[in-house]
């Protein structure tokens, strides 16, 4: 059993703290993902787990023991680099088997574990070259078929995707999946690339300046986001955010409406909000749809937005238009059919009011 | 639309060949004239450097000027002493080195860089500066060896190889090497498990090739032209070095050809020992030339 529970886990460099006071706790043979904007902390943060950083303050448990103090070898992790960081002077065979070779393991075990390393990655072909005879895919296997030799409870990934070009990233993804489900063990996944952490995720961490922004499923963070910049970070295009004012507050539905905006009533999820106030509220590209004809079409309680076109982007299966709105800021729709908006055009956007959400500010 | 001519690709080979023999005979001059000088009787000697037969194996030839060296001095013993002192403070000199990088680069402790700045600065000292200081230290150093306790380091040969192990050039070298090598392959090794010593041996030392090999050659170069510290530490004939053997040659009646008799004597294990440097020194280069 490898759950991680993090309590108040902090660190620091010098007089800047990095991670500031962090809790999150990680199920045993959860894919759990760490997701933020550069700078956020979440590789310090790995580090840390891995014991390659020391905790400033705070309580780091894998499998219900404290291992802050413990040395990376004693935490039962393996860990795959950014780099990949294979040994260039040795085989790929010596590579996979390195940690046997330090735990002292025989001939025997070592040639029967990595044979199974081998065949689970399969790159059993690849065994006898070198480093410097192999793809960045190849080496990127090696680094993961030396995690895994080990059988270790908790696997570390440090964005070991990011120096792959774009086909080769999906394959692997898609290979990391399916190793999670074979090996069921516990696995951390730091990446700043949100399709890689909705799709790999049972649970996303979303970071930002070392501190957790939401904690949960990625469909849990995606539809019902804690705060703006969860909702600002997660989906492509990002989420759509208009400055309204509270025109009224009945019970949990708050009355909001600008200049572009028609006044729509929302059920907002977080957050409380007073009439004469102001929010944010955020709509996803994918839930704007242009009002057609005399807009019978459309539910009267639908919000509906004001503006021109500005900028139409076909990609085949998907309209990106950008608008004007009528209070100079720019919102964009993403159209899920191939349509043709001249630039200049009126257009009226409207959204259903159980998908939009609604922030403080 | 770019021809290549296959007889113009071959000139400019040849050209390029020429003017490489050209470069080489040019820094051959001294050795070549070094070997040729000492097979010669010491009047042709003189008389040969006029002209261009200075560089030419003519005339009387003999090794007759070999024969005398070792009568007027006890080559080999000198230059056995030399080799055995190069060799053993190259050996733990690159091993010592080594390790105190190692700690600089890849272990974190208060006051490392400190500490480091403080090695880098002794390599402004010149050694002639400490020479005197440090002769009076090494005369009171106790030791314990086969034959008891004595006090006093002088005419052995520890004193000529002790107090050249650890310095800050060589340190310094192996401190800029490991820097540069990825930081993630030490951190590998120790999720993996591995001890401080098991990354040394494991994976650094397997990948400082280049820098081993330059920090050897200039180690030994350093050490087998000693000249001044065995002079002053060493009164002992049998624990003298080559360089301080040379001495033997200058006093009384100098002679010229066994001068060169002697030169090319110790000249030999240099070359050799860069030749062979040089070899693993190509491979190592060789074998670390992996991509990013």
């Amino acid at each position: 059993m490898a759950e991680i529970s993090l309590r108040q886990v902090r660190k620091s460099f010098g007089s800047s703290e990095v991670i500031k006071g962090v809790d999150i706790d990680i199920a045993d043979g959860e894919f759990c993902v760490f997701v933020g904007p550069s700078g956020c902390g979440k590789s310090t943060l790995l580090r840390m787990i891995a014991g390659l950083e020391d905790i400033s303050s705070g309580e780091l448990r894998i499998g219900g023991r404290v291992v802050n103090d413990l040395p990376p070898k004693e935490r039962r992790i393996a860990m795959v680099f950014q780099s990949y960081a294979i040994f260039p002077h040795m085989t790929v065979r010596e590579n996979v088997a390195f940690g046997l070779t330090i735990a002292g393991a025989s001939k025997a075990e070592k040639e029967t574990k990595v044979a199974e390393a081998a065949r689970i990655l399969q790159m059993e072909h690849l065994l006898d070259r070198t480093p410097a005879q192999l793809s960045g895919g190849q080496r990127q296997r090696v680094a993961i078929g030396r995690a895994i030799v080990r059988k270790p409870e908790v696997f570390l990934f440090d964005e070991p995707l990011s120096n792959l070009d774009a086909a080769l990233r999906m394959d692997m993804r898609l290979e990391i999946g399916k190793l999670h489900q074979q090996l069921k063990a516990t696995m951390i996944y730091v990446t700043h690339d949100q399709v890689e952490a909705m799709t790999l995720a049972d649970k996303i961490v979303v970071l930002k300046g070392g501190e957790v922004m939401q904690v949960g499923s990625p469909m849990e963070l995606y539809h019902n986001p804690a705060n703006l910049f969860v909702a600002g970070f997660l989906g492509s295009p990002s989420m759509n955010f208009l400055d309204v004012e509270i025109r009224g507050v009945q019970g949990s539905r708050v009355l909001v409406a600008n200049s572009a905006l028609e006044p729509v009533e929302v059920m907002p999820k977080v957050g409380t909000y007073t009439p004469g106030g102001r929010a944010r509220l955020g709509v996803r590209p994918q839930y704007l749809t242009p009002v057609i004809g005399d807009g019978s079409a459309t539910p009267p309680n639908a919000g509906r937005l004001h503006g021109t076109v500005a900028l139409t982007e076909r990609l085949g299966a998907e309209t990106v238009v950008e608008t004007t709105l009528s209070d100079r800021s720019r919102v964009i729709a993403a159209l899920a059919r191939d349509e043709v908006y001249p630039i200049g055009a009126e257009v009226t956007l409207a959204f259903k009011p159980e998908e939009a959400h609604l922030f403080p500010v | 639309m770019s021809v290549i001519d296959p007889s113009n690709r071959g000139l400019q080979l040849a050209t390029r060949y020429v003017v490489l023999t050209l470069i080489a005979v040019i820094f051959a001059f001294p050795l070549v004239f070094m070997l040729v000088s000492s097979l010669k009787p010491d009047d042709q000697l003189l008389r040969d450097t006029a002209s261009l037969r200075a560089f030419l194996p003519v005339g009387d030839l003999s090794l007759q000027n070999y024969y005398a060296a070792f009568d007027r001095a006890p080559v080999g013993t000198f230059i056995l002493n030399s080799v055995l002192v190069t060799g053993v403070t190259v050996a733990l000199s690159l091993f010592v080195c080594s390790m105190a990088a190692f700690a600089f680069v890849f272990l974190r402790w208060s006051g490392r860089d400190l500490v480091l700045g403080v090695i880098l600065a002794t390599l402004i000292v010149p050694f002639e500066t400490i020479a005197i200081p440090l002769l009076l230290v090494v005369s009171k150093l106790p030791w314990i060896g086969l034959d008891g306790f004595s006090l006093g380091w002088l005419n052995t040969y520890r004193v000529q190889i002790v107090p050249f192990i650890a310095d800050g050039l060589t340190i310094f070298l192996f401190v800029q090497y490991f820097k540069d090598l990825p930081g993630d392959l030490a951190e590998a090794a120790r999720v993996e498990g591995a001890s401080n010593w098991q990354i040394y041996r494991k994976v650094v030392m397997p990948l400082a090739g280049p820098v081993l090999a330059t920090a050897a050659i200039l180690k030994f170069l350093v050490m087998y032209n000693q000249y001044l510290w065995p002079l002053m530490v060493v009164q002992e004939e049998g624990r003298r070095p080559v360089m301080v053997g040379l001495q033997y040659f200058f006093q009384l009646n100098r002679a010229w050809g066994e001068i060169m008799a002697y030169l090319s004597m110790i000249t030999v294990p240099v070359l050799a020992f860069y030749l062979y440097m040089q070899r693993s020194f190509i491979a190592s280069i060789a074998s670390t030339g992996v991509k990013g």
